[in-house]
């Protein structure tokens, strides 16, 4: 924030940071999206595709998030205010994992059940 | 009963009525040392984390519940170059594109504070360019998915129907914030050329703007992994 005091020093609210940060962080982000594409590309399956996808898509975030939206500069009451309520979603993930799991189940008891235990149903929506 | 004069008699009388009551939300308290406008815009930004997330989740509860295997997506999305079938070159191309308009944006914000709006305004107008293209080749996208491969928001002949009804949704909604992004930004860049900030010297809308842009690449980032490469 100090590296332009004269010209920008009398709005000290704006985020004043080097150019070459930016160029970094592009970079660093064309080379995460690169490692997640070739976590498609070489087909990569199982647990260790979802835990890559995951950390290149938090990093991904994290970077954008961080340096680009400036947040990591900001008052930890802003920063607070703004990534705390999110995370109440981590809730409603795990709700609404629970209950689809529930309608899979639930699908593969009734629509595909033996004729003798249930009666048969058809195939189909809804 | 303790007096204190400060409280009682020394400051003005507070309005009353309607006019209070925007006095008293909008008077000296202050949680973020921003400006209004600044915290009025992350909280915008919250606001679309949650819209954005309920399709997301939408689109795992659909997904996880359906019994018809989901599409093969790196397949629906294969670019055709010549005679070779590139698998999710589109995707990779339109995220690229996205990420390299943060890039200018960022640098944008950079000039604004410097105060040389040329340059902020022309780095402006790159990342909208780069927003306009990123919306064709999405309309690219949409028009290949529902004229080559019959995708429709009911239904896909590729697997199961969910994918269709998640896909316009999550794609559509993303699409229509790129597209307000890029009016967003045309706006502050013609205002930067014009010189409306000079006087005041305050170019925070740039930073305020590109607040907004970096979002959408945010939310891009997500979708990339959790309904393409998923």
């Amino acid at each position: 924030m100090s590296a332009h005091p004269t010209q920008a020093g009398d709005h000290a609210s704006g985020q004043q940071h080097p150019i070459s940060l930016y160029l970094k962080v592009w970079g660093l982000l064309f080379v995460l999206s690169t490692l997640s594409y070739l976590v498609d590309y070489f087909n990569i399956q199982g647990l260790l595709r979802w835990f890559l996808l995951i950390a290149f898509m938090l990093l991904k975030g994290g970077l954008i998030i961080g340096v680009f939206m400036h947040m990591r500069w900001e008052r930890l009451a802003l920063i607070v205010a703004i990534l705390l309520p999110p995370l109440c979603l981590m809730v409603f993930i795990g709700l609404m994992q629970a209950e689809a799991h529930y309608t899979y189940d639930t699908r593969g008891a009734f629509f595909s059940a033996p004729p003798t235990t249930q009666a048969a149903k058809p195939p189909g929506k809804g | 009963m303790e007096q204190h004069p400060q409280a009682a008699g020394a400051s003005p009388a507070l309005p009353s009525g309607w006019q209070g009551l925007v006095a008293d939300w909008s008077s000296d308290q202050r949680a973020f040392k921003v400006s209004w406008g600044k915290a009025m815009m992350w909280i915008f930004l919250v606001s679309d984390t949650f819209v954005f997330s309920c399709f997301l989740i939408g689109y795992m509860t659909v997904r996880i519940s359906t019994t018809v295997p989901w599409p093969n997506v790196s397949e629906a999305f294969s670019l055709k170059i010549g005679n070779v079938s590139v698998p999710m070159l589109l995707i990779a191309i339109m995220t690229f594109i996205l990420i390299s308009s943060s890039g200018t944006m960022a640098m944008a914000v950079h000039f604004a504070y410097l105060r040389e709006r040329g340059k902020a305004a022309v780095l402006m107008l790159v990342t909208a360019l780069f927003g306009a293209s990123f919306v064709s080749l999405q309309a690219f996208e949409w028009t290949n998915l529902i004229i080559n491969e019959g995708v429709r928001p009911w239904g896909s002949p590729l697997g199961a129907a969910q994918f269709g009804s998640s896909f316009f949704m999550i794609t559509g909604f993303h699409g229509l914030h790129v597209t307000a992004g890029v009016i967003y930004l045309l706006t502050v860049a013609y205002r930067l050329f014009k010189g409306r900030y000079e006087q005041s010297g305050n170019y925070q809308i740039v930073e305020i703007a590109g607040l907004y842009w970096h979002f959408v690449d945010l939310v891009w980032v997500f979708i990339f992994a959790l309904f393409y490469l998923w």
